[in-house]
């Protein structure tokens, strides 16, 4: 068994997108997919390219329920951002292959997956949605 | 319409007490309130109390007295008091009541508040991932607000630095010594760019008020505070709220905005009216938009304000007196309510050290919470 999405309906099946929910009747768009979508609500693949709309630096490992790596010597700060889809809504997102200290705000970034645990064995990786710089921006 | 009046004031110290639980406090606290009104329990017609974490407030009746009387319990979390306080307000203006209280108590465990993403219609995945955590939501929220505003991080340091200092001059306040403005931005980062003297803690604390008709407040003969508004408010379309995978790309306003606007036309008056503030600072960047969510300032202008010390218990219009949060701690169910007591003791002008000078008459709250709840108040002497 090769690393595994951390949740169903999170990813598209080729794992290049998010799946995200379009609101029929008002058009709005937003993520993610309910686990019980209501029937004005559609599944839809969100933009694999955005721009920091704003973002923090999770610094101290946090608690339950989160099940990614906490020892206090391994732990690595992560960034969480807000990425703005053009057209559809702003993600809430990892930002990787860029330190903490060199993002900005109005850098454009691009779709990608990473395991919540590097360390972890392949087969038993889970993997998250992330953002990461744009190569050559 | 004549106007509710706050007649008495009671409060049990912010911070940590050991051996007295949750609604112990709350206990002390309208006990101190009543003596403060010259009233005994049996007086109190009706109250609307409530906490997060400590039990039901109704429950109180066991210690306090069972008279019967009609006591709802108020679940709204951070605007819980602000609510409680509302709903006592409208009780007494319907008529149906003269006298009654708000109370508003809590006792949370040390760290941040663990939250559960089931509660929050929220899939596993996003607790499992590392998202599920306020703080983060406080973080990126202000980095935006200084990257459009353009105002520095040190803003955000001077108003921690702020609330250290009024802190050191309040009987009720929980953090009771100063920090230099040199070790808040040097501390460890908790989400960037805010450190952790930066951050308010959970903490324990209560607070009661007693509320009168004005016909009522004038035969008890105790100096009258006036309730000139009581407004609470959920968030609009397009807020920036807390536990968000997903925020609409075109922006709108906030609960606080909207309360804010609903208040000052109640009591007819405007920002430019009002003596003293006290703001939701569960961080300092929450002051820094209070301030101009409420009205106070431009967008923009807030790091010209902390320069020139214009929040400063002595400045144009002292905000947070008492330390607000970042010094007292948040106990959620006493919050609110906490800086409405402390407006009271301004505007009798027995607030000793930090008392705010020149006579003031009109003071504001603002309350703000999860999931985009605000609740205002304005009173005057």
């Amino acid at each position: 068994m090769s690393a595994q999405p951390i949740a169903d309906n999170l990813f598209t099946e080729d794992m290049n997108a998010l799946i995200g929910a379009r609101n029929k009747e008002t058009g709005q768009i937003f993520f993610p997919l309910p686990l019980n979508p209501a029937g004005n609500i559609e599944p839809i693949a969100l933009a694999t390219r955005g721009t920091v709309w704003t973002y923090t630096v999770q610094r101290f490992p946090p608690k339950p329920p989160y099940i990614g790596p906490t020892d206090p010597e391994k732990f690595k700060p992560y960034v969480v951002a807000y990425v703005s889809l053009p057209g559809q809504t702003m993600v809430e997102s990892r930002l990787t292959g860029i330190e903490p200290d060199d993002v900005k705000i109005g850098m454009e970034v691009e779709f990608t997956v990473i395991p919540l645990d590097p360390d972890a064995p392949p087969e038993e990786q889970l993997l998250i949605h992330a953002f990461k710089p744009v190569a050559g921006e | 319409m004549s106007d509710v009046c706050i007649v008495g004031a009671g409060i049990h110290p912010f911070g940590r007490t050991e051996g007295r639980d949750g609604m112990d406090q709350g206990i002390f606290a309208v006990r101190q309130a009543l003596a403060d009104s010259g009233i005994e329990w049996k007086d109190v017609q009706f109250a609307f109390g409530g906490s997060a974490a400590s039990g039901s407030a109704d429950n109180m009746v066991s210690q306090l007295g069972l008279t019967g009387i009609q006591f709802i319990n108020v679940s709204n979390g951070c605007a819980t008091g602000g609510s409680a306080l509302n709903a006592a307000v409208s009780a007494i203006k319907s008529g149906e009541y003269e006298m009654g209280m708000a109370v508003g108590f809590d006792k949370h465990p040390r760290g941040a508040f663990n939250a559960d993403p089931s509660a929050y219609g929220l899939p596993n995945w996003y607790g499992e991932a590392g998202y599920m955590l306020t703080v983060q939501f406080f973080g990126a929220k202000i980095m935006r607000y200084l990257h459009e505003h353009d105002i520095s991080r040190e803003t955000l340091g001077r108003v921690a630095e702020k609330a250290f200092r009024n802190g050191v001059k309040t009987d009720h306040a929980w953090r009771r010594s100063e920090v230099d403005l040199d070790t808040i931005m040097n501390a460890p980062m908790i989400c960037d760019p805010l450190t952790k003297y930066m951050f308010c803690s959970p903490a324990e604390g209560a607070v009661a008020l007693i509320l009168a008709s004005e016909k009522k407040a004038r035969e008890l003969g105790v100096p009258i505070i006036r309730l000139k508004s009581s407004v609470m408010r959920t968030r609009p379309a397009g807020s920036f709220e807390v536990f968000a995978a997903s925020i609409d790309n075109e922006r709108g306003g906030t609960a606080t905005g909207i309360a804010s606007k609903a208040a000052f036309e109640q009591a007819g008056m405007g920002p430019e009216d009002i003596d003293i503030a006290q703001l939701q600072d569960t961080e300092s960047g929450a002051e820094i938009m209070h301030m101009a969510e409420n009205g106070f300032c431009k967008p923009g202008e807030q790091e010209q304000w902390l320069l020139e010390g214009r929040s400063e218990i002595d400045g144009q219009l002292p905000i947070n007196t008492d330390g607000g949060c970042l010094a007292c701690g948040e106990p959620i169910g006493a919050s609110g309510l906490r800086q409405v007591y402390e407006n009271v003791v301004q505007l009798r002008g027995s607030a000793g050290a930090r008392q705010v000078p020149g006579d003031p008459k009109t003071a504001y709250t603002q309350v703000y919470g999860a999931p985009g709840v605000s609740a205002v108040t304005i009173l005057q002497r």
